[in-house]
């Protein structure tokens, strides 16, 4: 009996344990978020500046939605103080330049890599596993190893200051086409046999069979690549030079770069860049440690 | 039956593998390649004189360049920093996680929002921590109850790399959990609910069944991210561009000055030609430990 007891009472410390250490990493984690959300919704720049080493900083004394909107009832609202990030600056433009490059580098790229990972799988042809063990050797280039002729490159094909130049070169991918071919391999060879006999073309067996199949790995790449996509920093610092086609992230960097500091309108920024995408997690959350996982295996 | 390809089949392979591998040889394979030619010339980003073949110069030049050296061993430095403290954050964080506790779920959601956060946004948040007057001061004058001196942490060539370190460490520990919580799920319930049968305690499981069933996960986790050691650049770009006194200096931010903004090409292919080799040898390092646990 007091055994028992002594037991319970040890699952219980460990229960206490356990929360306690899981609340401090999410303290540990959140903060900074919380941090940027709570500043960005402080209309009053004195008051973020006052107390932004304090506890108070996390509890605005007023909310509003001014640094990224602007005040419209302020006297002049063209008042560079008195607007928000919206309205000083081009944002909807590069909001719209990040969403596009981002969506069809994705896109494409679930295209090109899949077939091209379907073709190497679900054929035989000579020169079939020089194809592959040639990908693979290609996945341990980091883009670092290839960004200054790259530039050269497109420097010469005329394409600085475009959309293309940030979409076309980073559509295939040797990492995702290995993910994808993994998964392809593993099919019974019954599948494409049975639909052949049907008279179906290769390009439906791929279509409409193969990809529907396919839907944990699609997803899985596909949030790799927007994630890696939409921080994408050192490639667009160097390949644009106007607001046409600057992405999110140099634009970021470029306002964070003026000054005097408007902290409020940086963070309302920083929240609008980031916000969306959080969402998208916690909505896809179980994709997202999917794709993760599907990374560490090499 | 052979694999001899009907003519039908064949067109069918190729419209499969030629888009990709296109796009593969003209933006990957040849750029790569490139970086070795144009290593061996003068060549500017714009220039209206001729490209001059000018042999081993530019290595020459690049072995007596101590901004290199400075970047390079800053990488390094980083490197031995941030992956230990890292990986045992990340094994910590994975272990509480995968317990089964109620609500464990939600908090693995927050571990991980730092990872989604891109990292031009961290960078501007954690400077804004980092001022003077901002939060983390703050937060050491109250846990040293007043001791603390206040710094300018991004402006103080002592403290500037230390800060960079820690927000980078905030920011991919979520990742590494992830890893190695697959790693944790994947190793037999049996071999701990022998060890309880034999009287074997936490600390024993740990050592004698956990570390080493994670050793595949361990290895990739350990080089995957000495390499995004190496590459470090947007922290630094947005943070300290190098300074202060080139503290913070990196190999990819001398890359970036060297081809980028002074549009030197040819010596910027240089060191990528050296980063690269870093790079590879790092890799080769990590084959040959996993296929040593292969055999074994």
């Amino acid at each position: 009996m007091a055994q028992q007891r002594s037991l319970k009472r040890v699952k219980i410390f460990d229960k206490v344990i356990g929360y306690f250490l899981l609340t401090l990493l999410a303290l540990f984690f959140l903060f900074p978020l919380v941090y940027m959300v709570s500043t960005s919704l402080n209309p009053d720049e004195r008051d973020i500046v006052n107390k932004m080493g304090s506890v108070m900083a996390f509890v605005p004394k007023n909310i509003s939605l001014k640094n990224y909107i602007g005040d419209p009832d302020a006297e002049d609202p063209t008042k560079t103080e008195n607007q928000g990030v919206i309205g000083r600056m081009n944002f909807g433009r590069f909001m719209f330049n990040s969403v596009f490059i981002v969506s069809c580098t994705v896109l494409a790229g679930l295209l090109v890599n899949s077939m091209l990972a379907f073709g190497l799988a679900r054929f035989s042809f000579k020169g079939r596993e020089v194809l592959v063990s040639g990908i693979v050797a290609l996945m341990i280039i980091p883009f670092e190893a290839i960004a200054i002729p790259l530039l050269w490159l497109v420097n010469n094909l005329g394409w600085l200051d475009s959309y293309q130049v940030q979409i076309i070169p980073f559509i295939a991918n040797p990492f995702y086409i290995f993910l994808f071919y993994q998964f392809f391999i593993q099919f019974p060879k019954a599948l494409e046999e049975a639909a052949l006999i049907d008279g179906a073309s290769w390009f439906k067996i791929y279509w409409k069979v193969a990809l529907p199949l396919s839907k944990p790995i699609l997803s899985s790449v596909a949030i790799l690549h927007f994630l890696m996509q939409w921080g994408f920093f050192l490639w667009p610092l160097m390949v644009t030079r106007g607001e046409e086609y600057r992405p999110l992230p140099v634009a970021m960097q470029q306002f964070f770069g003026q000054y005097p500091r408007d902290w409020g309108d940086i963070m309302a920024f920083a929240s609008m860049m980031t916000i969306p995408v959080l969402v998208l997690f916690v909505i896809l959350q179980r994709h997202f440690v999917n794709s993760v996982k599907s990374s560490g295996i090499k | 039956m052979a694999y001899a390809l009907s003519k039908k089949k064949k067109r069918a392979v190729l419209l499969f593998i030629l888009p990709g591998l296109c796009l593969l040889s003209m933006f990957m394979i040849l750029p790569f390649l490139m970086s070795f030619g144009l290593s061996f010339t003068n060549q500017r980003l714009l220039s209206r004189y001729a490209t001059e073949f000018i042999g081993w110069s530019n290595y020459e030049r690049l072995f007596r360049d101590d901004l290199f050296f400075t970047g390079l061993k800053n990488n390094f430095v980083f490197a031995l920093i941030v992956v230990p403290i890292q990986t045992v954050l990340a094994l910590g964080m994975a272990m509480v996680v995968n317990k089964h506790l109620k609500g464990v779920k939600i908090f693995r959601t927050a571990y991980f929002m730092p990872t989604v956060t891109t990292m031009v946004v961290v960078s501007v948040v954690w400077t804004f921590m980092y001022n003077p007057q901002g939060l983390i001061n703050n937060f050491m004058q109250a846990i040293t109850f007043g001791n603390w001196e206040t710094v300018d942490f991004l402006k103080n060539s002592q403290w500037a790399f230390p800060a960079i370190m820690l927000m980078s460490i905030w920011q991919g520990a979520g990742f590494q959990m992830l890893i190695f919580l697959a790693g944790l799920q994947e190793i037999p319930e049996i071999l701990y609910e022998a060890a309880t049968i034999d009287g074997a305690n936490k600390w024993r499981k740990f050592w004698n069944i956990t570390l080493p069933q994670l050793r595949n996960t361990t290895t990739f986790v350990l080089i995957s991210t000495t390499i995004l050691a190496l590459r470090l650049f947007d922290q630094i770009k947005i943070m300290t561009n190098g300074g202060p006194n080139d503290s913070t200096y990196t190999v990819i931010l001398h890359l970036y000055n060297s081809g980028f903004s002074k549009q030197r090409v040819g010596y910027a292919s240089a060191i990528t030609v050296v980063f690269f080799l870093i790079v590879l040898a790092i890799s080769i390092v990590q084959r040959l430990i996993l296929r040593e646990e292969r055999e074994v």
